[in-house]
């Protein structure tokens, strides 16, 4: 069980450099009051590549990707044992404020949600309450690369007056994701972030991720088997609360080790 | 009443048991279940008696009092309308025991007569009520039968029923505005409107007697409209911020276990009567600001704008906290887990993402508050006095809408003075502003509702 992914295993478009991991999972196990949500997760996580957590339902992807951010401090019944290291420094020591940690690990949601304010307010939330900003020309601009990398910028430039809530599904979701890279994350986690859209916008938003690679490391959760085969170098595969599987996607989809991650990328439960 | 309801039973059982008995061994070949034709014989042996009743309730005196007027001694019926009026309310009260203002053989003898008269139409109504249960009865029960669709007769009557229900409360309120609308025609028909709305002076004496002087009486709305906002002003000050803290407070930061607790007990505040509110402002409150103001050097009366602003402020502040704690709490969570997933602080979520989300129902409640506070008599009474000052200073007494029209409909006045008619004109222009608020503020917390459903 205790599987990690190797950088010696990158696929051939990443550098094949030895890098270390960007998160570490050690010994992480989760509960909601007596119910235990996690058991004993192992995981090294590449930095400047995409991978992706699958499993059926319930099984706390959602869960453990939210570790990270320690989003799961929100909720009170919630509790985390065990470490999990960014750079290698644990992300749950007392010296830690989670919320310098989410401007370093940005996260976006499963349903766009925009604030109910201007595009550009939405884009500048996170400049303006880190202070990354000393004037308002310098905060333009950041709201404007963002948007770029976001691949959204031509879209609103002319209107970024307007509320981010008027956007479709698919642009609003970019917007968030923008609204994310504002803050100059490292990392990006993303819980889902296409299910709420048609496959155009979806082909989009998968475009997209596969710019930001190059820049961030992203984590992502997803349903789709397709999907997690399209933008993903490494798969990670949850059963149970159990990390099952891990490894380079490739492997993963074409010559699993486990017999429960073949029976389910082949689709004989989920 | 008694009778009729256990005649009511009786039809019922009786409806079922013939209803049973006629689809023999197939309860199922019936048309409607049994207890619809329980309930439509119930319904045909007890309404006719209770509506007949109910209308001998409403007009049988009406009729009494025509027919004795007509079997009046002609000396009598010749007098002037007041003093036949008299004669009859002095026979009425002898006729039931009571005693009159003056007694008479003829008093004595009408007296008589209208005892004699409403004992036979009492024995006449009853007998009415008992030949009509009787015979709805025997009618309905006729009809029953195997076929007979008693579910859709009893969904008609039951139909009816809402129909009168809900007419009766739409009449009614149509009733109040025209009355008011009437009524304030009438004052604006002797007091120039403009002279009432924009008028700097109130002093609602008018003379009753040519002879009299001085008492001109002059219309001028203005105090009591610049008192009423200047307390509603001061109340808000207070409800305002206090409700809308407590809001936040109770919807983001407390434990749910605190907010089980706190929140009934905010509610507990909307419950105090607003006589002891009133009362508490003017015995603590009160004398607290005229010493307060006196060791500042400031002179102020017992009474006064502010100590009644206080205290209605505390009042409503349960209506903003509970109002506002519903909206935040409508603000989807979504919006919270992003702005903390961006690392912005609670106070920064709060401030940045939630207020401004629930901004709008925010405003739907503080206007329902103002509407309130407007509307708010007995604390004004109270704690700030009658005197109808025109002055922006709150240690001075003022006097609000409401209690100027207290004061004018519970002195001893002839109910067609200019005085009382005023009353009338007063109410209405506060109905267009309450409404006005109302409606306003109903419609932005619906707008607001929409959004996020
Ligand atoms: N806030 C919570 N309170 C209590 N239990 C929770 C909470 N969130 C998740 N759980 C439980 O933790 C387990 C893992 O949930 P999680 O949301 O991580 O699953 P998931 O893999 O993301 O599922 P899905 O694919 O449906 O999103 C589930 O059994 C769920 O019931
Ligand atoms: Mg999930």
């Amino acid at each position: 069980m205790d599987t990690s992914v190797s950088p010696a295993t990158q696929t051939t478009d990443t550098p094949a450099v030895q890098q270390a991991p960007k998160v570490q999972a050690r010994k992480v196990n989760v509960f909601y009051g007596n119910k235990q949500a996690l058991f004993d997760v192992n995981l090294d996580i590449p930095d400047r590549s995409v991978t992706s957590f699958i499993g059926p339902s319930g099984c706390g992807k959602s869960t453990f990707l939210r570790c990270i951010n320690r989003m799961n401090d929100t909720i009170d019944i919630c509790r985390v044992e065990g470490d999990i290291l960014l750079d290698g420094k644990d992300v749950y020591a007392r010296d830690v404020d989670p919320v310098i940690l989410r401007a370093s690990v940005g996260m976006v949601f499963q349903k766009p949600n925009p604030f109910p304010k201007s595009i550009f307010d939405n884009v500048a939330y996170g400049p303006r309450i880190h202070g990354l900003a000393s004037n308002p020309e310098e905060l333009s601009e950041i709201v404007e690369t963002s948007l770029r990398r976001a691949g959204l910028w031509t879209e609103v430039a002319d209107r970024l007056d307007e509320p981010g809530t008027g956007l479709s599904g698919g642009q609003q979701q970019r917007l968030v994701i923008a609204r994310a890279i504002a803050v100059r994350p490292e990392v990006i986690l993303m819980d889902e972030p296409c299910s709420a859209l048609d496959p155009i916008a979806t082909a989009r938003i998968e475009e997209l991720i596969d710019d930001l690679r190059n820049n961030y490391c992203i984590i992502m959760v997803t349903h789709s088997m397709a999907q997690a085969a399209r933008v993903s170098q490494h798969t990670a595969f949850f059963h149970l609360g159990k990390l099952v599987e891990a490894g380079p996607t490739e492997q993963i989809f074409t010559n699993p080790n486990d017999k429960r991650t073949q029976d389910y990328i082949t689709g004989r439960f989920g | 009443m008694a009778a009729l309801v256990v005649v009511m039973l009786l039809a019922w059982f009786n409806g079922r048991t013939k209803a049973m008995a006629s689809a023999g061994a197939h309860p199922s070949t019936l048309h409607s279940l049994p207890g619809y034709s329980g309930t439509y014989l119930a319904i045909w042996s007890v309404l006719p008696a209770f509506i007949l009743l109910a209308l001998f309730g409403l007009f049988g005196d009406l009729l009494l009092n025509l027919q004795m007027r007509q079997n009046l001694p002609a000396d009598i019926r010749a007098l002037p309308v007041e003093q036949v009026e008299l004669f009859m309310r002095n026979a009425r009260a002898l006729a039931f025991g009571g005693t009159a203002s003056e007694t008479s053989t003829a008093l004595q003898e009408a007296a008589k007569a209208y005892a004699n008269l409403s004992r036979i139409s009492n024995f006449v109504v009853i007998g009415a009520v008992i030949l009509l249960t009787i015979g709805g009865f025997l009618y309905a029960r006729g009809r029953l039968g195997k076929n007979f669709r008693a579910r859709n007769h009893v969904e008609a009557v039951i139909f009816g029923v809402l129909v009168v229900c809900s007419g009766i409360a739409i009449l009614t309120t149509l009733g109040i505005v025209l009355s008011l609308l009437t009524e304030s025609l009438r004052f604006f028909s002797e007091i120039n409107a403009l002279d009432f709305l924009f008028g700097l002076k109130w002093s609602p004496q008018t003379a009753l007697r040519a002879d009299q002087v001085g008492q001109s009486g002059s219309f001028g709305a203005v105090p009591l409209f610049a008192g009423t906002f200047l307390i509603t002003f001061i109340a808000m000050v207070v409800a305002a911020p206090v409700g809308l803290y407590s809001a936040i407070y109770l919807s983001e930061y407390a434990k749910p276990a605190t907010r089980r607790i706190v929140k009934p007990i905010l509610e507990i505040l909307a419950g105090v009567p607003t006589v002891v509110y009133g009362f508490f402002a003017l015995l603590t409150i009160g004398p607290f600001i005229r010493h307060a103001a006196e060791t500042v050097g400031l002179s102020a009366q017992t009474q006064s704008a502010l100590s009644a602003g206080l205290v209605m402020g505390i009042m409503i502040i349960p209506f903003v906290s509970s109002l506002s704690d519903d909206v935040i709490n409508a603000v989807p969570q979504a919006l919270r887990d992003g702005s903390y997933a961006m690392g912005a602080t609670q106070a920064e979520t709060v401030r940045n993402v939630v207020f401004p989300a629930a901004l709008p129902g925010i405003m739907g409640a503080l206007l329902l508050a103002i509407s309130r506070a407007i509307g708010e008599t007995m604390i004004v009474v109270m704690a700030a006095g009658q005197s109808a000052n025109l002055t922006a200073n709150p240690l001075e007494p003022v006097t609000t809408v409401t209690v100027q029209i207290v004061t004018l409909l519970t002195g001893d006045q002839e109910f067609d003075s200019a005085k009382t008619l005023s009353a009338f004109a007063l109410g209405l222009v506060l109905f267009i502003i309450t409404l006005g608020l109302n409606i306003v503020s109903l419609r932005v917390v619906r707008k607001y509702r929409e959004r996020y459903d």
